[in-house]
């Protein structure tokens, strides 16, 4: 069980954090909370096998968010004493006191228990900000290796590689009471490798499709995660590709992997019921939702297979958290149920809003979505983790493509985007196999998928099985205004979805 | 709107400029380059015409670059912290060291810049404090919103948008003896209009250096005059329509290609300016006669940095080259590829010339007609608004997808006649400077898609017979 990092934990918390809400009580708020965050990424880069960059960052501070007279205020600076987080609460109450003319909607926090002092740290083995241990894996080496191993197979002429970690520690105390001291890790791998033709210049790329795990250093050692196997079969798909034809536009049956899935389900249902974007308050920037409230619980957006959840509680999530950033507990609950809209994420104050998320007595609950990705930054309702549960005695991946007599089988995400409705998306992937009676007839390229999202998911045949359940993701969403990143894993199993359009790339730059 | 001190939190002990001479006097690198950022924010956002969330931070960077030379070459490795003051700077410096020293020689190893290297900008103001920006610079910016809220609420519309301003004073230091110092004021307002069901909508914003120019009535005007044309709606099938594309549009557009305009990964044959064959495109033409493309530190009303700051090498940048004077350079001239985006290193590898990055971008095809001018000359075509979601479809052909966003409008006979349902785009940048038919006269603008990361650009509008509106978005 990994343990808080001292050198995080000696800095003055609790006297800061006390010398910050007692002064905001003294100026009168409504409600008051302070975080002190630290936030380290290393990022490891190579080239062809040289190293290419080696950057280690760490970002610190500590920020007073108030609602005062039932106008938002938030200040952050970067010196961790009391007396500096007793200035930022009177700045922060001076940012609403500036700020309350033009502010026409009070807020209102939806209630939330409290939880007194709290610790939570995440599921991982080796923190990669430690010193090594004997055994503990080199990155920069194991890199190398990897990429020496590819650079020496047939048809590949250029390979990238890269680690990204990142370790978050998060401080947050309330005028409700609660306090609470988290921990969590990360980790990224990336390897692509390259194919050049010197005489046409065409070229053609394939790359690892591991997920980003909220795990240590082990996961470069084989622990959740098979990277000997995808680097040893890259070469060989990489060369399938540069071979194959390019693909025939049309419409298609489409048997999908988890490691594409994931981010058609960020996107297309992620998004699309975060209640602060539905209601409009994203609408400017990250856009609004088709989901709107109005439809919870009568909007059909898929067919009666999917079914989908949003947690911030399961393993190795990178949305996964014990306390959100306004003190709530780490939730689970349905947003899809057999294929019929029926939840949302939510904040405090969109909670409130609405009175979603609560026992149905008018009273919101938040289901504990809000995310600040620095000190510097105030919170708002982020992704949780938003999964398609699979089928419990569901089939594998292989009897979904049995199903198929003319399709395709797509693997790994690569080119991605979606309207500011979440209406109308377009995605590439890393190969796509054609699919001929039941089996798979080799790969073609050049291939993109464009849909509806509610025609795309209502085309959803069959879901697969635990068997083919994968918990995929990414380091960094990005929403609001200024633009902040979050981590977010997506589950979901293999699927089947009929008669979607497949799109040549080619043709569409007109060539 | 008053009183709040310039600097959110408690300012730190040491100066900036102390910070980098004594993690050069600590350093026991054989060779450091520190940079100092002090950065001040200030931002405001609304939405259903009431704030929504706030705030000003005050933060500061250290980042240390530490080269090592060895057996194989010479190594480096970048660390940067935030709050760092005099007590805790050794350890900064000390990590930076380890890091370098366990890291392999870097391929982009250059000597590192001193005094004798400095450019015409930055050194002179070495001692003067850092700048900083405050919530007091919307004094005029708030009023003038909570005015438009309230003119918006009595025409039944509702505003949304962000205002921001930051100010970063950059501190860079050699242990090669190099002061250079740079203070980048850098604002942006988006606002956007909409009817109550939100099915009407309409999208302007504007780069500033401080807000003095930001006329918040005048832009309300102009979302006004955009929905009243949005009160007749034509549905239009997807297809290739002759398209002009707004300042907004091009920007955003042209910035992806300056940003995938690496020599080094053109020479490797994996960008749209690889050459067949081996080599880069550079001399090719790739773009109509007359049009230029380039970036100017002295830009005026666009000044940027004069000297080259990489917090990380990548095959466009390179963490040796901090401190390269910057000048104006063509990246594209009388549609001829002229240069491509270089390291010290890539371009002597590329055999090209030595033209790192610079922090604008501006186009200019000797066009002067105005959008709305464009548009009375235009029989059947569509006017956009901007885009939005551009992302990458394929490398070869610098492929880009992406929708239209807040407003196609729908030109006949040189009148706007109505508004017609958005698009998704596919199309190539690369492929458009080449089949464009109209260039207009440059403007400031501020890019949709990019100005989280990029504000300052002076593009055309452009007239493109044939863009692919890939297929119907039914997104408002």
């Amino acid at each position: 069980m990994p343990r808080l990092d001292p050198t995080f934990t000696a800095l003055p918390l609790s006297e800061m954090a006390q010398a910050a809400l007692t002064r905001a009580r003294e100026l009168g708020v409504e409600h008051a909370d302070f975080r002190s965050e630290r936030v380290r990424e290393r990022l490891i880069k190579l080239r062809d096998g040289q190293l290419d960059g080696k950057n280690d960052n760490e970002n610190s501070g500590i920020s007073v968010r108030v609602v005062h007279e039932g106008t938002w205020g938030f200040a952050a600076g970067v010196v961790q004493t009391p007396e500096a987080a007793a200035l930022l609460a009177e700045q922060a109450v001076q940012v609403a006191r500036i700020s309350k003319p033009i502010n026409s909607e009070l807020v209102v926090l939806a209630p939330e228990p409290s939880y007194g002092e709290q610790v939570w740290v995440s599921s991982y083995e080796i923190d990669p900000f430690e010193p090594p241990r004997d055994g503990d894996p080199d990155p920069v080496a194991l890199l190398t290796e990897w990429s020496q191993r590819l650079l020496a197979a047939d048809g590949v002429d250029h390979v990238d590689a890269s680690l990204q970690v990142a370790k978050e520690n998060k401080y947050y105390a309330d005028t409700n009471g609660t306090v609470t001291t988290q921990q969590r890790v990360r980790v990224q791998v990336e390897i692509e490798a390259i194919s050049v033709d010197s005489v046409t210049g065409a070229f053609e790329s394939m790359r690892t499709i591991g997920p980003p795990a909220g795990r240590g250093l082990e996961y470069l050692q084989g622990v959740g995660w098979d990277w000997e196997a995808e680097i040893e079969a890259l070469p060989g798909l990489l060369a399938e590709k540069v071979a194959a034809p390019s693909v025939e536009a049309g419409v298609y049956d489409l048997v999908i992997d988890p490691s594409n899935l994931w981010l058609t389900i960020h996107e297309s249902i992620g998004h699309a019921t975060e209640l602060d974007r539905a209601l409009g308050y994203e609408a400017a920037y990250a856009g609004t939702s088709f989901a709107t409230p109005d439809n919870l619980g009568t909007l059909r957006y898929g067919s009666p297979a999917l079914n989908v959840t949003g947690d911030r509680i399961v393993e190795h999530g990178l949305s996964t958290i014990g306390f959100d950033d306004e003190g709530v507990q780490a939730q689970s609950w349905d947003i899809i149920k057999d294929g019929t809209l029926v939840g949302y994420q939510l904040d405090r104050r969109i909670a409130q809003l609405r009175g979603l998320g609560g026992d149905g007595s008018g009273k919101g609950r938040s289901n504990g979505c809000a995310f600040a990705d620095s000190s510097g930054h105030v919170p708002i309702q982020r992704m949780a983790n938003v999964s398609i549960q699979p089928a419990p005695d569901g089939p594998t991946t292989e009897e979904l493509i049995s199903r198929v007599a003319d399709g395709l089988y797509i693997v790994g995400d690569k080119s991605w985007s979606i309207d500011m409705q979440r209406y109308n998306f377009q995605f590439t992937g890393q190969r796509a196999f054609r699919i001929k009676d039941g089996k798979l007839a080799g790969q073609v390229k050049d291939f993109a998928y464009q849909a509806t999202t509610t025609d795309f998911w209502g085309s959803l045949e069959a879901v697969g099985g635990p068997q083919t359940y994968v918990l995929g993701g990414a380091f960094n969403c990005g929403k609001g205004q200024p633009a902040q990143a979050a981590p977010v894993s997506h589950g979901c199993p293999s699927v089947l979805l009929r008669a979607v359009k497949i799109l040549n790339t080619v043709q569409e730059a007109g060539k | 709107m008053s009183t709040v001190s310039p600097q959110a939190g408690t300012p730190l002990a040491a100066t900036p400029q102390e910070l980098a001479e004594r993690a050069l006097e600590l350093s026991r690198a054989d060779g450091a380059v520190v940079l100092v950022d002090e950065n001040t924010t200030a931002n405001l956002r609304w939405a259903n015409n009431t704030l929504t969330t706030n705030g000003m931070s005050g933060t500061r960077r250290v980042t240390v670059i530490s080269t090592v030379r060895g057996a194989q070459g010479v190594s480096a490795a970048v660390v940067t912290r935030s709050g760092v003051d005099l007590g805790t700077l050794e350890a900064l410096v000390r990590e930076s060291e380890r890091a370098a020293q366990e890291a392999g020689p870097a391929e982009d190893a250059q000597p590192l810049l001193g005094s004798a290297d400095a450019g015409a900008g930055g050194s002179s103001a070495w001692d003067r404090e850092p700048g900083a920006t405050s919530i007091d610079v919307f004094a005029s910016f708030a009023p003038a919103l909570g005015s438009a809220f309230e003119s918006a609420a009595a025409a039944g519309q509702l505003l949304f948008g962000y205002a921001e301003h930051t100010l970063t004073s950059t501190f860079l230091a050699t242990s090669s003896g190099l002061r250079l110092r740079h203070d980048q004021p850098a604002g942006r307002v988006e606002l956007n209009a909409k009817s109550p069901d939100f099915e009407r909508t309409a999208w302007t914003g504007a780069q500033t250096r401080d807000f003095a120019d930001i006329d918040v009535a005048d832009l309300g005007a102009q979302l006004a005059q955009r929905l009243e044309w949005q009160k007749r709606r034509i549905d239009l099938p997807a297809g290739r329509y002759e398209t002009l594309l707004p300042p907004s549009a091009v920007a955003d557009l042209a910035i992806y290609q300056f940003w995938t305009s690496s020599a080094r990964d053109a020479a490797d044959g994996r960008t749209v300016f690889s050459k067949a064959g081996g080599g880069t495109r550079v001399g090719e033409r790739i773009g109509v006669p007359g049009l230029r493309i380039w970036s100017d530190p002295n830009a005026p009303g666009m000044e940027c940095t004069p000297f080259n700051i990489a917090y990380a090498s990548s095959s466009s940048q390179s963490v040796f080259d901090n401190g390269l004077p910057l000048a104006s350079t063509d990246w594209v001239t009388d549609g001829v590829l002229s240069n491509l985006l270089t390291t010290r290193h890539s371009a002597a590898s590329t055999g090209l010339a030595v033209t790192p990055a610079v922090d604008n971008l501006l186009i200019d095809g000797g066009g002067t007609a105005s959008l709305e001018e464009m548009t009375q000359n235009t029989d059947r075509g569509l006017l956009l608004t901007c885009l939005w979601y551009i992302r990458e479809v394929d490398p070869q052909s610098l492929l880009l997808t992406g929708l239209t966003r807040d407003g196609v409008y729908l030109v006949e006979g040189g009148e706007v006649t109505g508004v017609v349902n958005n698009f998704r785009f596919n199309e190539s940048p690369t492929d458009l400077i080449s089949r464009v038919t109209e260039i207009g006269r440059q403007e400031f603008c501020l890019p949709r898609e990019w100005n989280d990361y990029f504000t300052r650009s002076a593009v055309p509008a452009m007239r493109i017979p044939d863009f692919n509106m890939s297929s119907v978005s039914k997104a408002s």
